[in-house]
């Protein structure tokens, strides 16, 4: 069932407000922190950052406030470029990657929260255990009954082709945490992310389980709980398109029966 | 001292702090307009009733549904009726998996809610004054 309200232990509080330093050119944040070796409720913090001292993206900045003002604020970072799908948070209302973010696409204060709907393990610090157990489920591998070719298993350009906008999907989580009826149903639904990977190897020509892969996801819940909101394809910081994935495999659904 | 068990988990933040985009609006407007319709129905066969049971009721019923209050909510029923239309139209063409690039689902989605908000006036425009 929907719980529109967080439950006691998760409503805001008024946090603290760090030192401002000198210059010219500071932004504002407002950032979600949270410590599971304290005994209260998650709270907003204040910095103020330095634009000339600092990088333009968001993950720069919040580098920045780790670096100079508060080294306890935590959150994952890698590869900031945008291809390892671990800066993934809530900027400014949308869920997207920080590193790829910039400062100047923000008017006024830069609000930053965990993705939404998720346990908290710190600060911008998401638990991703049961997203991942999803994209597991789908089991992301080719599936064949044939016998394995003495070199590798071939594919046309033209297939090829169809795996374009699925197979560069980072699972940053991004759009399954965006998606309402993710919240509201994350145990039982897939979700975009699992979804659009589903569906990749769904079209893959190589495999040969579609099948068995479809009666897998042939259910009021893990595939049929979108209902087409497109938090998802709007989120996606890699400009993929989930909604339009779980499209193709309901009408791949339909197009069986006949 | 030192907690020796970590501190239950809080739920982040979602609706209350996700910003609305176009899409989801639409997607929640269909739902509530759904609900709205349900409701719809039952003015429409109350009005249905008062028909069949004769003069009195009837006119009784013409009161209450032509006074302002009555054009008010069939107003609102009336936009519930293109909102959730349209909406179902945009639905249909999403099953075929078309038109979900991003600048048509935005531009799909606008044109559900100005469609409805224009069929709404349109209609209302030929009722009163025709």
């Amino acid at each position: 069932m929907a719980e529109f309200n967080l439950p006691k232990n998760s409503r805001l509080t008024e946090g603290k407000t760090w030192p401002k330093p000198a210059g010219s050119n500071i932004r504002e944040f407002k950032i979600y922190r949270w410590d599971p070796d304290g005994e209260s409720n998650p709270r907003m913090d204040t910095y103020f950052v330095d634009c000339d001292d600092c990088g333009p993206m968001i993950l720069d900045a919040i580098l920045w406030i780790k670096n100079k003002v508060d080294p306890t604020l935590t959150f994952r970072r890698s590869c900031r470029e945008g291809i390892c799908g671990s800066c993934a948070m809530n900027i400014d209302g949308l869920n997207t990657l920080a590193c790829t973010k910039g400062m100047d696409e923000i008017s006024g204060p830069i609000k930053i929260y965990p993705l939404p709907h998720m346990p908290v393990v710190k600060d911008l610090v998401p638990d991703l255990t049961r997203f991942y157990a999803q994209h597991a489920s789908i089991e992301p591998w080719l599936k064949t009954d044939t016998p394995a070719p003495e070199k590798e298993w071939r594919q046309s350009p033209a297939d090829r082709d169809k795996l374009d906008g699925l197979y560069e999907c980072i699972l940053c989580a991004c759009c399954s945490t965006s998606c309402p009826s993710y919240w509201w149903n994350g145990d039982r639904y897939l979700g975009p992310a699992a979804l659009l990977q589903a569906y990749r190897w769904l079209i893959d020509s190589r495999d040969e389980s579609t099948g068995e892969r479809l009666d897998n996801l042939e259910d009021p819940f893990r595939l049929y709980r979108c209902h087409t909101i497109m938090n998802c394809s709007n989120a996606c910081p890699k400009g993929l398109n989930p909604a339009k994935a779980i499209a193709e495999i309901k009408k791949m659904m339909v197009e069986r029966q006949y | 001292m030192a907690r020796t068990s970590p501190a239950e988990r809080p739920l982040s933040p979602h609706l209350q702090i996700y910003k609305p985009t176009i899409t989801m609006m639409m997607s929640i407007l269909h739902r509530i307009t759904g609900a709205a319709l349900f409701f719809g129905t039952l003015l429409v066969v109350g009005f249905l009733l008062a028909l069949a049971s004769g003069k009195a009721s009837f006119a009784t019923a013409q009161a209450i549904y032509g006074s302002a209050l009555g054009k008010l909510v069939l107003f609102g029923y009336t936009y519930a009726l293109f909102q959730h239309m349209l909406g179902g139209i945009r639905h249909f063409i999403w099953d075929t998996a078309a038109g979900l690039e991003r600048e048509t689902r935005f531009k799909l989605a606008w044109a559900t809610l100005i469609g409805a908000l224009a069929l709404t006036v349109l209609v209302w425009i030929c009722v009163l004054v025709g």
